[in-house]
């Protein structure tokens, strides 16, 4: 490891050492440009890199080649599984745990259990959506080498970045931050940090 | 700003999407930041905290209703033989009902692509959650013993003693806790982004600590922002169905019954579409003062004002149409008993309480036939807080009217809510203003990311 880096602008033509770096970031200007720099991005085969909006700009998972949320899986399991949970529960409690006649109905009279079934369905399902949210968005971490970055405080404003990690293979310090440069890149800078 | 009041809603087009702009005034991504952030920002108006002073006041009322009800029991209140169900569940019905526009514009607007929604989804939202916070109140305090509340929960106590699985209070109990929860989560996984804005800007220590923790350290990575509108469409298409079931639940407390004007299989969309009905009235009632007071005309348009009126004429017809066909049904029943629920209703001792209930509900929310009424302000609020008072009047009809003059005439009686009744309702408004007035002043009450992504220079081509 090398001396850490403090988040620099890069002048041009200035080689710099990239060891120990998180990698770079470079700043767009607006949406527009910033789909087109992650066709770039993709098409130079960059895999540990992303792009970063104030809003959710839509088809630049298309751009940036990446594949649909897994988020819908964790909804269905956990809210069959809920379902599951709240239908057995409302089983046991009725035939062996409190066994009351109501009116002749047998013990497991399931209809009547339908509608907290269902509440316990959606329940569960609600907690797999933030769930999932959370474990394939690797959140909550406070920590993430980005926030060294001043400009990149206006990311929830209205400014577009572009990170890539210096981990990637595809990745060679001045050659990267050029080709950021010529997809439109109004500023790059090194970020401090081993990242992961 | 004041633009948005001068000219007509259609005078402008977008020039990309062919239809009037969602948003006036300072239409820049970084204005939109600058305007929602203001009130976090700002020094608040003097208003702000008289109305923080009155809300308190309301919120020690309720404080001091319940601790002497909980030392007193509740003979203090109104509710006796033979109107068992009184203002407790009157209230309960009415908060509960205010909750649902909340979800249905976040959730049904989101699902059926209304973009118009993203101005007002938040305080939508928040509304949802203070309303479903003031009606648990109810049912948890008139149990009589509030300290056993816990039994209606299924958790294994020493008696060996389970909840009953087979009745609609218990459905209720599910249905409601499941519906503040869900409602909590979404409006929280919509709040992430921008709290992570706020966040950003935060000029103190302490400001950047609270609002970081619970931005959960959000970066508005793509790679995140994919699995969060995964995330959130998701929890909009649970919620959806959740609002309707809910509202049908609580319709179902009454419709098992046997009791005349209670045992109708209309209940469940009918008080659906009241609840949705009474709870957009009380958006607009609060947008109107968000409007003026945070000075978000440029987000909060005419349009939406527009929109929403055409919602509460819709489901304001719908319910006019619902307090048609009780009628109707009970006449073409042929039982005897259902009709004369029905004509005591319209014309006996609680005849004043119903035809509140009409002129409120059906005939003034007529007037958004109207655009000229559609985009008058005033009108706007002055209607909009007669649905309110229609909408908990027509709780009161129900629950009280089906009870007063039951099968025995020499039980029959006239039911006078006391004090306590009703300063426990008062106390209510306190908790929901208390809660209201805080969110205003400390969270973002417009989607600052969601409406940055329904500007014309959004899209990326």
């Amino acid at each position: 490891m090398t001396a850490p880096l403090t988040a620099q602008t890069v002048a041009d033509d200035t080689p710099v050492a990239f060891g120990g770096a998180y990698g770079v970031l470079a700043e767009f200007d607006d949406p527009g440009t910033l789909y087109h720099a992650c066709e770039g991005v993709r098409d130079a085969g960059f895999s540990a890199w992303d792009a970063h909006t104030p809003f959710p700009v839509h088809g630049l998972e298309k751009a940036m080649g990446l594949k649909a949320s897994p988020v819908g899986w964790f909804v269905l399991i956990m809210g069959l599984g809920g379902a599951a949970v709240g239908m057995h529960m409302q089983w046991l409690v009725s035939t062996s745990l409190y066994p009351l006649v109501i009116s002749g109905k047998p013990l497991f009279s399931w209809p009547a259990f339908v509608p907290i079934m269902f509440e316990c369905g959606v329940l569960g399902g609600a907690a797999g959506a933030i769930l999932g949210f959370l474990s394939m968005s690797k959140l909550p971490r406070h920590h993430h080498p980005l926030f060294t970055s001043e400009r990149f405080e206006r990311v929830g404003d209205d400014r577009f970045f572009i990170s890539i990690e210096a981990d990637d293979a595809k990745f060679q310090g001045d050659e990267t931050i050029q080709m950021l440069r010529d997809l439109g890149a109004q500023h790059v800078e090194w970020i401090d940090g081993d990242g992961r | 700003m004041a633009v948005a009041d001068i000219e007509p809603i259609t005078a402008r087009i977008d020039p990309i999407e062919q239809r009037p702009p969602l948003v006036l005034g300072d239409a820049t991504f970084r204005g939109i930041t600058e305007t929602v952030s203001r009130p976090i920002e700002w020094k608040p108006p003097v208003g702000w905290y008289v109305v923080l002073a009155i809300s308190l006041s309301l919120l020690s009322l309720l404080g001091v209703s319940i601790a002497w009800l909980f030392w007193e029991g509740i003979g203090i209140w109104g509710n006796n033989v033979p109107v068992g169900w009184g203002f407790p569940i009157v209230n309960f019905v009415f908060w509960v009902g205010i909750g649902h526009a909340g979800t249905l514009i976040s959730a049904v607007l989101f699902l059926f692509r209304q973009r118009w929604r993203t101005s007002i989804n938040r305080t939508a939202e928040a509304m949802t959650i203070f309303a479903v916070m003031c009606a648990l109140i109810f049912p948890g305090i008139h149990i009589g013993r509030p300290w056993l509340a816990y039994w209606m929960l299924p958790i294994p106590n020493q008696m060996a003693m389970w909840p009953q699985f087979r009745s609609p209070l218990m459905w209720d109990v599910f249905a409601v806790s499941i519906y503040g929860t869900v409602s909590v989560l979404f409006w929280y996984l919509g709040l992430v982004p921008d709290l992570a804005t706020v966040r950003d800007r935060a000029k103190t220590r302490i400001r950047r600590l609270l609002y970081g923790f619970f931005a959960l350290g959000w970066r508005g990575s793509h790679r995140q922002w994919l699995h969060y509108e995964r995330a959130y469409l998701l929890l909009a298409g649970l919620a959806t169905p959740l609002v309707l079931s809910v509202h049908s639940v609580v319709s179902f407390d009454f419709a098992t019954s046997q009791l005349p004007g209670w045992h109708t299989t209309i209940f469940p969309p009918y008080f659906v579409a009241g609840a949705i009905f009474s709870g957009v009235a009380m958006v607009v009632t609060l947008m109107v003062f968000c409007r003026v007071v945070f000075k978000l005309k440029g987000l909060v348009t005419l349009l939406h004002f527009d929109r929403m009126a055409k919602l509460m004429l819709l489901t304001g017809s719908i319910v006019g149409f619902a307090y048609g066909i009780e009628f109707f049904i009970a006449w073409y029943s042929g039982n005897p008993y259902e009709q004369f629920a029905f004509i005591n209703r319209a014309f006996g001792p609680y005849a004043w309480a119903y035809w509140i209930m009409v002129s409120c509900n059906v005939i003034s929310p007529q007037l958004f036939w109207f655009r000229k009424a559609r985009t008058n302000i005033v009108l706007l609020l002055i209607v909009s807080i007669f649905i309110n008072i229609g909408m908990w009047f027509e709780r009161f009809v129900i629950v009280v009217t089906s009870l007063h003059r039951d099968f025995l005439p020499s039980s029959w009686g006239y039911y006078v809510p006391t004090l306590w009744d009703t300063l426990t309702f008062l106390g209510s408004f306190g908790l929901f203003f208390t809660m209201f007035t805080l969110f205003v002043r400390f969270l973002p009450m417009v989607a600052i990311s969601e409406v940055k992504g329904v500007l014309p220079e959004a899209k990326p081509h």
